[in-house]
């Protein structure tokens, strides 16, 4: 087995900042009032650090993610990878949807390659498919089309065709959402295999606040509608952790009931 | 791995319908799969109820005697045999037999009625209805002259077809992707685009240099419309996920067109290529029979002029194994192409 290189990767890892950012979308209609996804969210991730983001759906995480990837640009603040302003996709953003979206079109190892080949490296970096496809475990799946992998074998792909690009900050956007119960407690440990080898900045957004403290160093609460940032709360459990011990247990009751809390003051509010 | 080995394997697409004459086999039901006796001897017993029909009815139609239809038929009941004995031993050939049996043992019968209301018992007037014999017989007097029509069909079709799907591609991935192309493309599109591609007819006739130029024109009209329409229908159906995966793996636009959207796009395109494929053939038939002085089509006509009936229908068979199997060629091509679709849907 050859161990990934280490440092070459992890000088590439970057923070990332998030400040003041607000996003409207137009109604749908065309007419009336704009919606307001975003209020006003700052945040901001060490180099190599990992973050989950949970709260109801509908509260924005996703736009979030996908204004930091910069498929969307904000409609008021601003966001940066280093020093740099984020203006529009980039290889050095890498991002995980729920679906996999491998491209159906093409064999597991051509979907890990695509990277390479949309920035014009592939010859280059030929060797580092292999590997790859070692660190997922999809060697003997090379030649497969997608649709004759699992759930979480396609998630896997997903994983290694992102990573390859070796993003300065990988973006997860409930990458294990659609997985059941046991190939997500599989891959929670995989991702977080991937993250230690790579030291990659990861910002994650879950539904699934066992997987949020299982996985992260700080957990970001939202809010719903507009989408503004509730709460941070840090995770200081020494890792690999126990899912039934009691510090993990108590912080997960603690967050259940700020979540609660959060969704009975929007209730009150509303009212 | 096993079951998607299985899945890998060709289904059957369409049956190359190289049969005897008796257009009306292709509606019979698709054959079971379990194979029984009955399924091994219909070749041979469709052909012994023919060949009976052929020696021991008697005939009113007064048939210049070429012997080449019983020879027709007893080849088929050789074949037929020899298959049914060969049957265990070859898998392919017993899939093969399965499949197609059912439908030559009826196209043989089918061809054995034909005679028997034709030139037995008249009861189609004649010179508009010869039998089998009359018309086998001038298949091959004229084999000649049937296979030069078939040769310029076949360069005049492909080069029309080729030219078509070559814009077609062209107008329809720029249609599909971009915005602007597409208000315009799509408005001249939806006007011209319906107009059949003969009734450009009397203007190519004036317009080109010559008259098979006008038909190679046409055939590529005929071909354009369907293909530019379903391949820009299918550019702009991408799946935007994909887009904006590729986009955060760092594609640019080269990449998002031909990379992502045309390999989308495929499916609907390969549809676009069906459809365009029939229009081609009906344009090419009336390309040739009204301006172009060769083909498959101006020799039906031509043949039509002398009342040679037995002439027409061995062209329209020509024509029916001639058009079945280009389409074949088509569903290969697409089942090689989209090779990666197999099991996502049922073709």
């Amino acid at each position: 087995m050859v161990a990934i290189a280490p440092d070459p990767v992890a000088s590439k890892a970057a923070s990332l900042r998030v400040r003041h950012v607000s996003k409207h979308f137009p109604a749908a209609n065309g007419v009336g009032v704009a919606a307001l996804a975003l209020d006003d969210v700052s945040l901001s991730l060490a180099v190599g650090e990992l973050v989950s983001v949970v709260g109801p759906s509908g509260c924005g995480k996703s736009t979030l993610l996908r204004l930091i990837a910069g498929l969307l640009t904000p409609s008021s603040g601003e966001l940066s990878i280093g020093a740099e302003p984020i203006t529009s996709p980039s290889a050095e953003r890498g991002l995980v949807f729920q679906d996999p979206n491998l491209f159906p079109w093409l064999t597991v190892r051509r979907n890990i390659e695509a990277g390479l080949v949309a920035r014009g490296v592939l010859r280059e970096k030929r060797a580092e498919v292999d590997e790859f496809m070692r660190l997922v475990g999809l060697k003997e799946f090379a030649d497969a089309y997608p649709h004759h992998l699992s759930g979480g074998m396609a998630q896997r792909v997903a994983l290694a065709r992102a990573l390859i690009n070796h993003p300065q900050v990988l973006l997860l956007d409930e990458p294990l959402g659609a997985l059941d119960a046991f190939t997500r407690m599989h891959m929670q440990d995989e991702v977080l295999r991937l993250w230690q080898t790579h030291r990659t900045t990861m910002l994650l957004v879950t539904h699934d606040i066992d997987e949020a403290i299982y996985m992260s160093d700080r957990i970001v609460i939202m809010t719903q509608r507009p989408g503004k940032i509730d709460q941070t709360i840090p995770v200081d459990l020494n890792r690999p952790r126990d899912r039934s011990s009691s510090d993990f247990l108590r912080l997960r009751s603690n967050i259940l009931e700020l979540l609660h809390f959060a969704g009975a003051a929007l209730a009150g509010n509303k009212s | 791995m096993s079951a998607a080995v299985e899945e890998l394997q060709p289904q059957p697409t369409i049956v190359p319908s190289a049969q005897p004459p008796g257009a009306e086999a292709a509606f019979v039901i698709p054959p079971v799969v379990k194979s029984r006796p009955q399924t091994l001897l219909a070749i041979p017993v469709g052909a012994c109820i023919a060949l009976a029909i052929h020696f021991f009815v008697p005939k009113k139609e007064v048939v210049p005697p070429t012997h080449y239809y019983p020879l027709v038929l007893s080849v088929m009941l050789g074949l037929g045999v020899l298959g049914a004995a060969l049957y265990p031993f070859f898998p392919g050939l017993r899939k093969w037999m399965r499949q197609m049996c059912p439908i030559l043992g009826i196209a043989t019968v089918t061809v054995g009625i034909w005679e028997l209301i034709t030139s037995c018992l008249e009861w189609l007037p004649l010179p508009y209805f010869p039998g089998p014999e009359a018309v086998l017989g001038s298949l091959v007097s004229d084999r000649a002259l049937i296979f030069d029509s078939t040769w310029h069909s076949l360069v005049l079709l492909i080069s029309g077809y080729a030219v078509g799907v070559a814009v077609a591609l062209v107008t329809g991935i720029t249609i599909g992707w971009f915005p602007h192309a597409r208000y315009w493309g799509m408005s001249l599109l939806k006007v011209v685009g319906p107009i059949p591609a003969t009734a450009w007819i009397p203007l190519a006739m004036v317009v080109s240099p010559s008259a098979l130029i006008s038909a190679i024109g046409l055939i590529a009209l005929a071909v354009w419309f369907p293909v530019t329409m379903l391949t820009a229908s299918g550019i702009s159906n991408t799946r935007a996920s994909y887009l904006d995966v590729a986009r955060t793996l760092g594609a640019g636009r080269a990449y998002l067109i031909f990379r992502v959207a045309i390999p989308g796009a495929l499916p609907s395109i390969f549809i676009g290529l069906f459809m365009g494929l029939g229009t081609s053939f009906l344009t090419l038939v009336v390309a040739e029979t009204v301006g172009v002085k060769s083909g498959l089509g101006w020799y039906v006509s031509w043949a039509q002029g002398w009342a040679e009936y037995g002439k027409v229908y061995g062209a329209l068979v020509i024509m029916a194994a001639f058009f079945s199997t280009i389409m074949t060629v088509l569903f290969k091509v697409r089942d090689r192409v989209l090779v990666w679709q197999k099991g996502v849907i049922k073709w």
